[in-house]
């Protein structure tokens, strides 16, 4: 080995040392219990268990239902916004940037029980509904609110790489558009929304991933009632009086697979333009 | 050629943060014309282009399009086109689809698409890369895209933004040729931008100078050569030694003490004017044959001629000649009357024409400095 490959090495060392200990030694407990019984021997049980269990199959669809839902909403309210803000002069393009990241400065728990304080039964808005006569609403408790909870949480993610692509499109190709005969929307749609295409499969993938591995919210906003795959994850591994680290393990591994997958899907779409995305790929 | 005038621009006013950047443009461009605008950067040439293809609005004035008021008309309704100076072709389609995206716009059939854009492509010489993405091509190449994919829209006008400044010499020359040629053929109204006077002289049939925010003069090619109304023209179009003279009466001027006869008449007595002499207008005779007297300060080899350097009274006339003199040497020059052109004083008197700070390096320095911040300035915008 040359000095320069072993220097090399030395520098890489940390990095890697971190990434066993953090990444990969991890991973191989979940898979280890993931394929043993509760005393140890090698088992597909807890597989089979979880595909041919139906409540951890409503769990399951559910939590990839409501990611769908929330991924969606949040590109329906993001690419617009995106737009907007790409449109207005620079000092308000800073100025609403940081109003997009200002909730992400304050931690997901806290934001999240906040809205649980406003929502609630005796909650901010139903006494101010009750002050004017009104009577109260239930909002906790359905599927809505977890829904709108998971779009308030991550639409930031969605925004910002949509922003960060359009933004990017250079200005005399959309003159050049409206020079060909397209107006504003035409050049939405045959100009920028390809060119931000990069941004939105990055937002999708960035809001539908802790989407479908969302525990908390639902939890706090459902009083317990509604089960993401998160929160049934979060049950086997503490919450529950008999913990069972190898069907708790099995779901996270099958999970991830889920998240892997629907990655490289998402990465399909994108090939050979990957230098001209904005924002982040994971 | 049709003389149906096509664009008509009157009293175009027009300021930036406070900046003038148009100051009363008034301009008729007749249909058919190659007309190109020209002048140093920030003089209001692209500004005036942009109002015309409907990109920026006018503070003041109007724009007439066969003989309709298209203030309100937005960009993409006008028939006029665009090529753009970097080009603006979309990275994210093919030859093909730049080239067939004005049809597709306009939802027209795609068979008949597909032959208009296999004809484009034949015409600016693209034929079988209808499939290559942009970022694959030469400059040359990605510029006759932008023709193709101008033109195929059958435009009644066409602008042309700076187009040939990311060419190289060689291949500046070649699309000045070639672009001259499409005009003629199409028949299409070409207006020019460029900062270039050798282009600007050799592709145009009128040629519009400007500089800060204003018409200078507006003439053929040849005119606005031979006869410049102000010393910045006479400077900006080719080399020129403008000196100062007094019309002594119609016919004859006064330069350096000495009368000479001339071809210009309608000056007052006495009047104070500047007077044109071409570089290449003046003979270098025995000094005693002379009408002026003057010592050579420098020489420079250029391949068809000698540029030489003349100091009379302090006053560096610039001459060229294919006969060789040395520098320190005692020459007379010979100036025939229709060599000399007289202007009346501007505001640009006394500013040009003397080659007394004269070096080829600086005027590149100059030009390079120029052209740096007109980059910049069209980054910004």
């Amino acid at each position: 080995m040359t000095k320069a490959k072993s220097g090399q090495v030395a520098l890489n060392a940390p990095y890697l040392l971190w990434a066993v200990a953090f990444i990969v030694v991890p991973l191989i407990f979940v898979a280890y219990y993931a394929f043993t019984t509760a005393d140890g021997g090698f088992t597909f049980q807890n597989i089979i268990t979880f595909f041919t269990h139906k409540q951890y199959m409503t769990v399951f669809w559910r939590s990839m239902l409501y990611a769908l839902w929330a991924t969606l909403i949040c590109l329906l309210i993001a690419y617009p916004f995106a737009y907007c803000m790409s449109k207005v002069n620079m000092s308000s393009q800073r100025m609403l940037m940081l109003l997009v990241m200002l909730p992400m400065l304050m931690n997901l728990i806290v934001r999240t029980y906040s809205w649980q304080q406003i929502l609630e039964r005796n909650g901010l808005i139903n006494k101010l509904l009750e002050s004017i006569g009104l009577e109260p609403v239930q909002f906790l408790g359905n599927a809505g609110v977890i829904i709108f909870g998971m779009v308030y949480n991550y639409l930031p993610f969605m925004i910002l790489p949509i922003y960060s692509s359009i933004s990017k499109v250079d200005k005399s190709l959309l003159e050049a558009s409206n020079d060909l005969g397209c107006n504003a929307f035409g050049t939405v749609r045959r100009v920028i929304l390809p060119m931000s295409l990069p941004g939105i499969l990055s937002g999708i993938t960035m809001v539908f991933v802790p989407c479908v591995s969302t525990f908390y919210i639902s939890r706090q906003f459902s009083d317990g009632n509604i089960k993401m795959i998160g929160d049934v994850i979060e049950d086997k591994f503490y919450r529950s009086s008999v913990p069972d680290y190898n069907i708790g393990a099995t779901i996270s591994l099958v999970l991830m697979l889920i998240i892997l997958i629907s990655l490289a899907v998402v990465n399909k779409f994108s090939d050979g333009d990957d230098e001209s995305g904005g924002g982040v790929v994971i | 050629m049709s003389k149906e005038n096509i664009i008509e621009l009157k009293d175009i006013r027009m300021s930036y943060d406070g900046e003038t950047v148009l100051d009363g443009i008034d301009l008729t461009i007749k249909d058919g014309e190659f007309v190109t605008f020209l002048g140093p950067s920030g003089c209001g040439k692209t500004t005036t282009l942009r109002i015309i293809a409907g990109f920026e609005s006018q503070d003041s004035g109007d724009v007439f399009f066969e003989g309709k008021n298209i203030n309100a008309v937005p960009p993409h309704k006008r028939n006029i086109n665009t090529i753009f100076q970097r080009y603006a072709l979309f990275p994210h389609l093919n030859v093909y689809d730049n080239v067939a995206f004005g049809l597709k716009v306009k939802k027209t059939p795609r068979s008949e698409i597909h032959d208009k854009v296999l004809e484009m492509l034949e015409l600016v010489n693209l034929k079988g890369l209808e499939k290559r993405k942009i970022d694959t091509l030469s400059g040359g190449q990605q510029q006759r895209v932008a023709i193709a994919r101008a033109i195929i829209n059958h435009p009644k006008v066409l602008l042309l933004d700076e187009p040939l400044s990311a060419l190289d010499l060689k291949l500046r020359k070649d699309m000045q040729v070639e672009l001259k040629n499409l005009q003629k053929r199409t028949g299409i109204t070409f207006i020019f931008v460029t900062h270039d006077q050798e282009e600007a002289l050799s592709m145009s049939d009128t040629v519009v100078v400007m500089d800060k925010g204003k018409i200078q003069q507006i003439g053929s090619p040849a005119d606005i050569y031979n006869e410049p109304k102000n010393a910045f023209v006479a400077d900006f179009i080719g080399e020129s030694n403008i000196i100062d003279g007094i019309m002594k009466k119609d016919l004859l001027v006064q330069i350096n003490g000495r009368d000479f006869e001339c071809l210009d008449a309608g000056f007052g007595v006495n009047e104070s004017v500047d007077v044109v002499i071409r570089p290449e207008d003046v003979d270098i005779v025995p000094k005693d044959k002379g009408m002026l007297e003057g010592v050579v300060t420098s020489v420079t080899f250029l391949g068809v001629h000698y540029e030489i350097i003349v100091d009379i009274n302090n006053f560096k006339w610039m001459i060229q000649t294919t006969d060789f003199h040395d520098v320190g040497e005692t020459v007379g020059l010979f100036i025939e009357p229709d060599a000399i052109h007289i202007m009346r004083k501007s505001e640009y008197s006394g500013k040009f024409g003397d080659y007394s700070s004269y070096s080829d390096e600086l005027d590149e320095m100059n030009e390079e400095a120029a052209e740096a911040a007109a980059a910049e300035g069209n980054a910004d915008d």
